[in-house]
């Protein structure tokens, strides 16, 4: 401590919202050359704070000092020029522009006021090359997928050369090629002296990566504490407030064998722009897991069966008659939900309501003239707000004023509230804390126990063997295996997920 | 990692390209029709009757861009006509009432950019109190159309030069000055590359750090000052001012934009494209003209124009995307 001065310090903090303390005395203090896990579950305050130093809000009171001098950053602006750069959790760069104007847009090299393309073009691909993108930057951001507008964030932050570097969530749609990237490029730049705060959800990569861990709840602040010093299971019990056991723990019923089941949805050699070929079984009250790598094919095909991307070839049976689902209202419907994995930029209709956008699927699928009661649509919000723990002053708040993470758990519980007959999940963990993530587990055998089908797609392969029944496994676009009930364990998953001679798949038509 | 995934084609110079061949099938199809339709002057013309249209247009581009709408630009070209006519006619020189009008313009969509920015009220709210303000003005000063007989006025009205067998009036020379410093602006400066993050993504625009408040005040005070300029062009061109002169301007200024390719939701467009939106805008005219039809079948036609457009254009951008993914 003594050798490693103090770069950044916050003391006191405090943030009131209209019916909620976001924070409430809260310190932080980072040194130089320090990767600095900042960790609580949705709703802890972790952004909020963030956004205090970055004068995104105005605090409510408290100092920060910045190499001992405190400072009152007004905008994110002013709090660039002091040298804090920031990837906020939320989307935070233009669609419409270039990637190398969203790098350097704000800070263009240039003279007499005259923007330099040539150097920008050049500079930006020399930047994104060192994060292994090869792009074309020239091309609108908005050609190019989620991860990758996510490491054009990641690296305008890095090369303004800041003295505070702060990244919330920034993996949270990232592959683990690109995570190790990532990680590498944050170990260069403490070296060099940087601070970095790193927010996530993904315990591992806090071990990973990080030096130090403070630990935020329900807006206040919990401890402080070498990174090294703090092992898992004492962390999570700081997080979420008290000991948590079963965080390993498989559930029992997606093990159980409850012989054979009734057929809900076949696919047969359906095809779509997106992906040829696929035949599918999904049986009534079964947990069928989609594994594979990012872009493998497998949220291709739920947006195949929700009628997202049309079938051009092939046949779709619903409880065994030939069903044409040609948009998604066909397919919820047909007692279809799919709760999408962008659901960053989709699905949140930000003035709206936390009840309001709960309903909002429920409301399509009965038709927007048959009204709900207002005390039947009340009931059924507290039920899911209790459910998935979302933390909101009341179920009458406006959504954009959740945390990320709670935001998520509304669009969840949306698909939910539908009671469909087949609910198929993409990513429905991501940038939820542990504790919830847990729950939803839970959940989704508890559904299937119910007799609802479910798909169920997750990047973690440990929550995938948690969860599913059965597992099919994708490369390239294509079924490469099928795992059921005892047979799924990490090994099996990651071996066919790689590939190899010995893994090719025993017939061509998987059941 | 190069493999990143297209899912959207830049349909940002397709929609230009569409405008100027429609330009040019338009002017076309008119030389066809019509004898004496083809040539330079007819096409320095269009220039000639629709500078000030151009300059209003560009100044509302600005705004559209940012996601943004201006509709009191009719009004405040309108009440420069008035005002400039009635201090002329008291005998104030030129070199007085025309920069007073343009800091007037200038000063009114500072004004409105400032209380839309600073209480987040409705832009369309906004301005169109605007537009009652300052068309209640003109009437204010005079309900009759007031003659300008100054002599600068009258040379810059008749003032041109002759290229081939056409001509183009001093003035249009402000409307291609008017251009160029746009497109310059939008194009080299980091003001104009804001304009564009603004109406990309506000928040992100914040959260970069950049200085949304100041970009989004500037887009109004832009918007008023390019209607003022118009108000002198246009009082060149009629040498009159009158108070109920130019109703409904705004949306052709508008629909020039669109016309041209702007989005109305803002962060795609440019002022190449709302230069040729104003010019199709002339053509039809033109040839509305020579079918010795009534005007208002200008109006008619620009309308399926828009509906035609705007189905184009969003049916291209579909189509582009299908293939892409396919
Ligand atoms: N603009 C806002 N208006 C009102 N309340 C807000 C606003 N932003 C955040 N809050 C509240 O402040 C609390 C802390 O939110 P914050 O976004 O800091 O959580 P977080 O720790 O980042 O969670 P997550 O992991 O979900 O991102 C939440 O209860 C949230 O509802
Ligand atoms: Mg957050």
């Amino acid at each position: 401590m003594d050798t490693q001065e103090k770069l950044l310090e916050m003391e006191h903090i405090t943030k009131k919202f209209p019916g909620v303390v976001a924070l409430r005395d809260v310190q932080f203090a980072l040194r130089r050359g320090e990767i600095h896990a900042l960790l609580g579950e949705n709703g802890a305050g972790k952004s909020t704070l963030i956004k205090v130093l970055t004068g995104v809000f105005e605090r409510d009171g408290g100092d920060i000092f910045l190499e001992g001098r405190a400072v009152s950053p007004q905008s994110p602006q002013a709090a660039q020029n002091m040298g804090i750069s920031t990837v906020y959790q939320e989307v935070n760069l233009c669609p419409n522009l270039s990637v190398a104007e969203n790098v350097y847009i704000g800070r263009e090299p240039g003279s007499a006021g005259r923007i330099d393309w040539k150097t920008i073009n050049r500079k930006a691909a020399e930047l994104l090359s060192r994060f292994d993108l090869h792009i074309d930057v020239t091309q609108n951001l908005d050609r190019y997928s989620v991860a990758v507008q996510q490491m054009v964030a990641i690296a305008r932050a890095v090369d303004i050369s800041a003295k505070v570097l702060i990244l919330d969530e920034p993996t949270s749609s990232l592959t683990a090629v690109e995570v190790r990237k990532l990680f590498e490029i944050m170990r260069m730049l403490k070296a060099r002296g940087m601070g970095i705060i790193f927010v996530t959800h993904f315990l591992d990569q806090v071990y990973e990566v990080s030096d130090t861990i403070t630990v935020l709840r329900g807006g206040e602040y919990v401890c402080s504490s070498p990174t090294a010093e703090l092992p898992k299971m004492q962390l999570v019990a700081r997080m979420i407030g008290k000991e948590y056991e079963d965080l390993e723990s498989r559930p029992s019923s997606s093990l159980a064998d409850r012989g054979k089941r009734d057929l809900f949805l076949r696919l047969q050699g359906a095809a779509s722009a997106q992906i040829s070929h696929v035949d599918i079984d999904i049986q009534k009250g079964e947990v069928l897991g989609f594994s594979g790598l990012l872009g493998s094919g497998r949220s291709e095909i739920a947006r195949l069966i929700f009628g997202v991307d049309p079938i051009v070839t092939g046949g779709l049976e619903i409880g065994g008659r030939k069903t044409a689902v040609k948009e998604p209202i066909t397919a919820m419907r047909a007692g279809i939900g799919f709760c999408p994995e962008n659901r960053k930029s989709e699905g949140i209709v930000g003035e709206l309501s936390v009840r309001e956008n709960i309903m909002l699927a429920l409301q399509a699928k009965q038709g927007m003239l048959r009204a709900m009661s207002r005390r039947q649509s009340e009931k059924l919000a507290d039920e899911y707000i209790e459910a998935l723990s979302i933390k909101t002053p009341s179920r009458e708040q406006s959504i954009h004023n959740l945390s990320g993470g709670n935001q998520q758990k509304v669009i969840l519980a949306r698909w939910l509230a539908t009671a469909p007959d087949l609910l198929m999940l993409d990513e429905p963990t991501r940038g939820i804390d542990i504790g919830t993530k847990a729950e939803i587990q839970k959940l989704v055998t508890k559904l299937a126990g119910e007799g609802m089908s479910l798909v169920f797609i997750s990047s973690e392969v440990d929550e995938m063997v948690r969860c599913c029944g059965r597992m099919v496994i994708l490369r390239d676009k294509k079924l490469v295996g099928e795992l059921t009930g005892e047979e799924i364990s990490e090994d099996m998953i990651v071996k066919y997920m790689a590939g190899g001679e010995q893994f090719e798949p025993k017939t061509e038509t998987i059941q | 990692m190069s493999g990143a995934i297209q899912k959207k084609p830049g349909n940002r110079n397709i929609s230009l390209l569409i405008t100027t061949l429609l330009f040019f099938v338009l002017f076309g199809a008119g030389s066809l029709a019509y004898d004496r339709f083809f040539s330079l002057s007819t096409f320095l013309n269009l220039f000639n009757d629709n500078a000030y249209l151009i300059i209003v247009a560009i100044g509302v581009t600005f705004v559209l861009l940012t996601g943004g709408i201006d509709i009191s630009v009719a009004s405040t070209l309108a009440f420069t006509c008035v005002f400039s006519a009635h201090l002329l006619r008291l005998g104030v020189p030129p070199v007085v009432v025309i920069p007073l009008v343009l800091l007037i313009g200038l000063g009114v969509g500072l004004l409105m950019g400032y209380l839309i920015q600073t209480f987040h009220l409705q832009p369309f709210i906004v301005t169109l109190a605007g537009q009652f303000f300052m068309r209640g003005f003109c009437a204010v000063i005079s309900t009759n159309s007031i003659p300008i007989t100054d002599t600068f006025y009258k040379y810059m009205a008749l003032g041109k030069v002759s290229i081939g067998k056409g001509k183009l009036y001093y003035y249009v020379f402000f409307a291609l000055v008017v251009l160029a410093a746009a497109y310059y602006t939008l194009r080299f400066t980091r003001f104009g590359r804001g304009v564009y993050a603004v109406g990309g993504s506000e928040q992100s625009a914040v959260l970069m750090g950049l200085p949304v408040t100041r970009i989004k005040i500037a887009v109004y005070a832009i918007s008023g000052f390019c209607a003022a300029l118009a108000g002198v062009v246009f009082s060149f061109y009629t040498l009159a001012g009158y108070s109920l002169q130019n109703m409904g301007l705004e949306m052709d200024a508008i629909s020039s934009a669109v016309i041209g390719g702007t989005l109305l939701s803002g962060g795609v467009g440019s002022v190449i494209g709302t230069t040729f939106g104003a010019l199709i805008q002339g053509v039809i005219q033109t040839i509305v003209t020579y079918q010795n039809l009534n005007t208002w079948w200008t109006k008619v036609t620009i309308a399926a124009l828009l509906c035609v457009f705007i189905v184009i254009q969003r049916g291209i951008a579909l189509r582009a995307e299908r293939r892409k993914s396919g």
